[in-house]
């Protein structure tokens, strides 16, 4: 991963890093800061009471813990998928690979409506899940179940190319050293993939903090229990109110800002604790 | 405040080379040149202009010589609204409700403020109201509006906040509050309040509404415009659901307008303005009622009088002043929809 400094490919270092932030700023950068330019159309007050009112203090608090939920849960169920995919050999292997690409291709209203159907009361999975008194569909739950679909094959293609590299002759050379199954994943291989762990945990992350079209149908969107922010935002737009949402989005960008941040130094962290392991 | 540039800078840098290309393309719609129209509506009228625009494009070449191609888009009406506001060519708009056309006005001065009053009927060639869908035998025996806020009644409607269509239900629910024996402000606020304690789900639009009652079996009655309860009724669901009127409704009346300053632009004013009067044209009128929109003109609603029941109707004009006002006093923040789950707010 690391291509050293020296050894360079692309021509021209500055030739690459000038045109890297030209097309940064024209994509990110430019439209972002439209985006904060519109915000100070509103007095600080008026701000302040955009960001901080109850509904929209529900709603950060609903998207940041189900994306969070969300993210978690494939970080454990999409390290185990493509464990699967890497180390077994089994008829149907191919169908799999494709269906974990599925929740990217998928138009995300079309993901929405589909999970709606299976969690609903009447639906396949909600049928049962109700009689154990399990509401799914129209709750906070639903909507974790939304974004852990959509953020499924972010965890798996990140972990899945490490993984390959690593070879079963790690895992042999640990065992004939007496290292227990348990120990071998632990201290032997789980160290040289967490960081590609920490790249899918981040993308599934931001992901489903944005994600809108797939969550709309199955969270019901009732005021202070289950509307996320993107909803927020809409609702703030069609009354026209393009301050209003500006300032949501700003808060909402602000603190994915400072997560994604933190969350690539943990893994700038992780990566360097490995290299230093591995130098050894 | 005007249009919205910054946001979306590379997408209306881009948009802004297109449209000046396909206006120079367009520009003389005089003689046999073939002219095209961007028609911008809301989602359910889907069918609607698909059948209407093959016949005016009919009448006009029989009339002009000149062949007229209408191009459609659909979507939620706010969010076609802010398409039109932030540089979309919209020749003409057909939206659900009076609010979004006037921020044509407001924030871009697409349109002269007194659009509505260019056109008969409040610019709205077909109307439509409120209604009930029930399923099979109304088990929980709805008849009117009070039925809605009884106990253990399950009512779906979609978001007023997000969906345009649904503030037009909110609006005949109050109405029929305020207007009732010994209704006033605070009657019709309770009413609302009650309302909505039974509602489940709040969709975002009206389709999805439409979804959840009648595919996820959530509900006891779907309050609906009533074009799209029958569709539901007649198309969808056969034999599964059953329209209910209540006593009283509001008059839906969707507005229609040229965008001034995009057709004087292009040039295509009078193939415009021809497109909506043909709407109150006696072809036009037919296809709203086959459509399930209720026909503005004498005669031919006459014809359809047995599809659309009688119904006391009023005007979002006589009860609530109009839009804006509506809009500010219920759908704001801070208005009386947000104030039945948030109790303080503001």
């Amino acid at each position: 991963m690391a291509v050293s400094s020296r050894r360079r490919v692309l021509p021209g270092f500055r030739l690459s890093l000038g045109f890297s932030w030209f097309y940064l700023g024209l994509l990110v950068l430019l439209p972002l800061s439209g985006l904060f330019l519109r915000t100070f159309t509103l007095t600080w007050a008026q701000f302040w009471e955009t960001v901080t009112s109850a509904r929209a203090l529900a709603a950060y608090q609903l998207t940041f813990g189900a994306s969070l939920a969300a993210a978690l849960a494939n970080v454990v169920f999409g390290l185990l998928v493509a464990w699967v995919l890497v180390r077994y050999r089994f008829p149907g292997r191919d169908l799999v690979e494709a269906l974990v690409d599925l929740p990217f291709a998928l138009p995300t209203a079309v993901a929405g409506l589909t999970l709606t159907t299976l969690f609903s009361a009447n639906g396949w999975y909600g049928r049962h899940l109700e009689a154990l008194g399990l509401k799914v569909a129209y709750t906070s739950l639903g909507v974790a179940v939304a974004l852990t679909f959509i953020g499924l094959p972010f965890v798996v293609r990140t972990v899945q190319p490490v993984l390959e590299d690593i070879d079963v002759d790690v895992e042999e050379a640990a065992a004939t050293l007496g290292a227990t199954p348990w120990q071998t994943f632990a201290r032997v291989l789980f160290p040289g993939i967490l960081p590609a762990l920490l790249s899918g945990f981040t993308l599934a992350f931001a992901r489903a903090l944005g994600e809108y079209g797939s969550v709309v149908f199955i969270s019901g969107n009732m005021p202070l229990r289950t509307e996320i922010v993107p909803l927020l935002i809409i609702t703030k737009l069609e009354q026209y109110d393009y301050a209003g949402a500006t300032a949501i989005a700003v808060v909402m960008l602000t603190a994915s800002f400072l997560l994604l941040l933190a969350v690539n130094l943990l893994h700038r962290w992780s990566h360097r604790r490995l290299e230093a392991r591995s130098g050894h | 405040m005007r249009t919205q540039i910054l946001l979306p800078l590379f997408l209306a840098l881009s948009l802004a080379g297109c449209s000046k290309s396909s206006s120079d393309a367009s520009a003389p719609s005089k003689g046999t040149e073939d002219v095209t129209l961007l028609n911008v509506s809301y989602d359910p009228t889907r069918e609607l202009y698909a059948d209407f625009n093959a016949a005016f494009a009919k009448q006009w070449e029989a009339k002009h010589g000149q062949k007229v191609t209408i191009k459609q888009s659909h979507g939620g009406s706010g969010k076609q609204a802010r398409a039109v506001i932030d540089g979309l060519d919209a020749d003409v708009v057909t939206l659900a409700l009076a609010y979004d056309v006037d921020m044509l006005h407001d924030k871009a001065q697409l349109i002269p403020q007194n659009w509505q009053t260019r056109l008969l009927d409040n610019s709205a060639p077909y109307t439509s109201t409120i209604v009930f869908v029930v399923r099979k035998g109304n088990p929980k025996g709805i008849k009117d509006w009070e039925d809605l806020v009884k106990e253990g009644v399950s009512v779906i409607t979609p978001n007023p906040k997000t969906s345009g269509g649904a503030r037009w239900n909110y609006l005949a629910a109050w109405g029929y509050a305020l207007r009732k024996q010994g209704g006033s402000e605070a009657t019709a606020q309770a009413f609302i309040e009650k309302l909505f304690r039974n509602v489940p789900v709040l969709d975002s639009g009206a389709r999805g509404s439409t979804t959840t009652f009648a595919e996820r079996g959530l509900g006891d009655v779907l309050i609906a415009w009533e074009n799209e309860a029958f569709l539901l009724t007649k198309e969808v669901g056969k034999d599964k659901f059953e329209i209910v009127v209540p006593s009283v409704s509001i008059l839906a009346e969707p507005p229609v307008t040229v965008v001034d300053k995009n057709v004087d632009k292009r040039g295509t004013r009078a193939v415009a303005e021809a497109y909506l009067q043909y709407l109150y044209s006696d072809e036009g009128q037919e296809l709203a009622a086959k459509h399930y929109y209720r026909p503005r003109s004498q005669a031919v609603a006459a014809k359809h009088a047995a599809l659309f029941p009688k119904v006391s109707l009023f005007t979002i004009a006589d009860v609530f002043g109009g839009w804006k006002k509506a809009q500010a006093a219920h759908f704001d923040d801070g208005g009386v929809f947000d104030r039945i789950y948030v109790p303080q707010a503001r």
